[in-house]
């Protein structure tokens, strides 16, 4: 679905040359996979989101978008149309008056016939769960709600994939457990292609595949559990990992026999009881 | 005493359709010195209250009074009220506008009218406090990366010597590195000792490593106020009001539940990881005596 090949990039601020941001880098996304990326702020992660969509294109290397390359301008609409965006600051990408006006912006632009934008607005603020908010002025939304909406935007144009950029930065708890919950059902429901860029651990924890980026590099790319379990790697680059596994790491390295690739809280009650039980049986 | 509220009543948009009451009946008491963390889901009427404290929201019942005198004030008393009360706003890196970071750092002591040498001083000291070196003082603000931006921004509220520091959100959006950088740096900054602190937060676990005492606002109340310790006992019924306590607090929860004999109130991976062992322990010896 996404594909990157020896992609190379460099932003150039006009005076001076900076290093890569993005150094020969390879990466493959399939249909219906939800990948989070990680890394530390300057990691160049948002510039890769940015040539998932063409808003970027290669300096070196290529992008693909199902198949096609994003340096054809010819089918930049076409790319635009399969890949939605959606970005961290909500009240930045809000552009009507009204929720529904709001989501149907991005239909409306490609010149499909209203009685079909009526339906797609309708059914991408159902699948966001905000059709009760649709005839509210967005400005008076809370911070989730206004994402949730964003989100209904991106998917009002019928995408195969997401790639969404700190999108729960902005949030309070309750309005990013209101987004994570409707980017897995996205997933579940609409077999939805999701690049999710995050700086919160428990919510890549959540994610089928891990990508760890540094210095415009992939490091790690792996499912959570493996991902995480290498808790020294991850400090280094100036990541947390879930207090979980922390506390299973530490007890590890205090000489406790107990395995760190939890990633839940129940994982780890497991792994203690698990543990007090040997100890008392005497193993 | 440095703030005082008493029966403060705040409402958004009074005998409109979208009337609000965003605070209720709020009585609290902040001493001199003291690191108070404030924490509550959006809309709780946190962000509402730490305005009420430099006087930028006046009460529409009740009183908010700093350093003896009431926020409910005009002129000269309520330039002193703003000097007094420091408030970095989420973000303030959005306020940054200066050709250079010394200039921008500079801004409030010179609308203050002091003098030339006394700004220096001032605009030095608070790049110090944040962390700043002094090479960055003459670059563009805008050539600096997020956390230090934001660095900026809260030495331009530290160069006003304000009696009060109030800081919301100061880790939002950053990356966990920034997050840590930006709180050690606000706890040094507690810690030279001239100022109240209060850090508006939605995360437990970024200040209840920090404060000393936890105020909890949910719809427009005080919902609990305490000592960290005292309010984290209270773990289930802030996780009812969207609060998201530490995960180990919550594993901890769920480890008693399972029969284990420790002590719940955990809220750090460190203490967690003490309590463990010590258990682990006891579970040893029981055996080898048995």
């Amino acid at each position: 679905m996404l594909k990157a090949e020896k992609l190379f990039y460099s932003y150039d601020n006009g005076e001076k040359k900076i290093e890569a941001v993005l150094d020969n880098l390879n990466l493959n996304i399939k249909k219906g996979e939800f990948v989070a990326v990680l890394g530390h702020n300057g990691c160049g992660k948002s510039t890769l989101a940015k040539h998932f969509n063409g808003l970027l294109t290669p300096l070196g290397g290529n992008v693909y978008v199902s198949g096609i390359n994003t340096k054809d301008e010819d089918k930049i609409w076409e790319i635009r149309r399969q890949v939605g965006m959606v970005f961290q600051n909500p009240d930045n990408q809000i552009v009507a008056n009204v929720v529904e006006e709001d989501v149907a912006f991005a239909p409306e632009n490609l010149g499909i016939p209203s009685a079909e934008i009526r339906q797609r607005v309708d059914e991408a603020l159902k699948t966001v769960d905000m059709y009760h908010y649709r005839k509210h002025a967005p400005h008076l939304l809370s911070g989730g709600q206004k994402q949730r909406v964003a989100i209904a935007g991106a998917i009002a144009m019928r995408p195969e994939c997401i790639v969404m950029d700190e999108p729960t930065a902005m949030l309070d708890p309750m309005g990013r457990a209101e987004v994570m919950e409707t980017i897995l059902k996205l997933k579940a429901r609409e077999n939805m292609t999701v690049v999710l860029i995050t700086h919160y651990m428990d919510e890549a924890a959540q994610a089928d595949r891990v990508i760890v980026m540094d210095d415009g590099h992939i490091v790690i790319d792996d499912v959570p559990r493996k991902v995480f379990s290498q808790v020294e790697l991850l400090k280094s680059l100036g990541l947390d990992v879930p207090q979980v596994t922390e506390l299973a790491y530490e007890l590890n390295s205090s000489g406790i026999e107990i395995d760190y690739d939890v990633l839940t809280v129940t994982e780890c009650a497991d792994k203690i009881m698990d543990y007090v039980r040997s100890v008392k049986s005497g193993n | 005493m440095a703030i005082k509220i008493e029966n403060l009543d705040y409402i958004y948009m009074p005998g409109s359709p979208f009337e609000k009451k965003a605070l209720d009946n709020i009585n609290l008491q902040i001493d001199d010195g003291e690191f108070v963390g404030l924490i509550g889901h959006t809309g709780s009427g946190k962000s509402t209250l730490v305005q009420h404290l430099n006087g930028l929201l006046k009460p529409h019942s009740g009183n908010v009074i700093i350093n003896g005198y009431s926020t409910d004030t005009k002129g000269e008393e309520l330039k002193r009220l703003r000097c007094d009360v420091g408030l970095v706003f989420q973000y303030p890196e959005h306020q940054l506008f200066e050709e250079t970071v010394y200039k921008d750092i500079a801004f409030g002591p010179q609308n203050l009218g002091l003098s030339k040498e006394e700004i220096d001083v001032r605009v030095r000291d608070a790049a110090r406090c944040v962390g700043l070196p002094e090479d960055v003082l003459d670059k563009s603000p805008f050539d600096l990366s997020g956390g230090q931006k934001r660095r900026v921004a809260i030495a331009g509220v530290i160069s006003m010597r304000p009696n009060v520091l109030v800081l919301d959100e100061p880790t939002a959006g950053l990356d966990p590195a920034g997050r840590e950088a930006i709180l050690s740096q606000i706890k040094s900054i507690y810690d030279e000792g001239n100022m109240t602190v209060i850090l508006v937060s939605h995360s437990m676990e970024d200040v209840a490593r920090l404060v000393k005492r936890l105020i909890v606002m949910n719809e427009g109340k005080v919902f609990a106020d305490g000592t960290v310790e005292e309010v984290f006992s209270r773990g289930a019924e802030l996780r009812n009001i969207g609060l998201n306590v530490p995960q180990v607090n919550i594993l901890f929860d769920e480890l008693v539940s399972r029969g284990m004999d420790i002590n719940s109130n955990v809220y750090t991976v460190e203490a967690a990881k003490r309590e463990l062992l010590a258990y682990f322990e006891k579970v040893k010896e029981g055996k080898e005596n048995a």
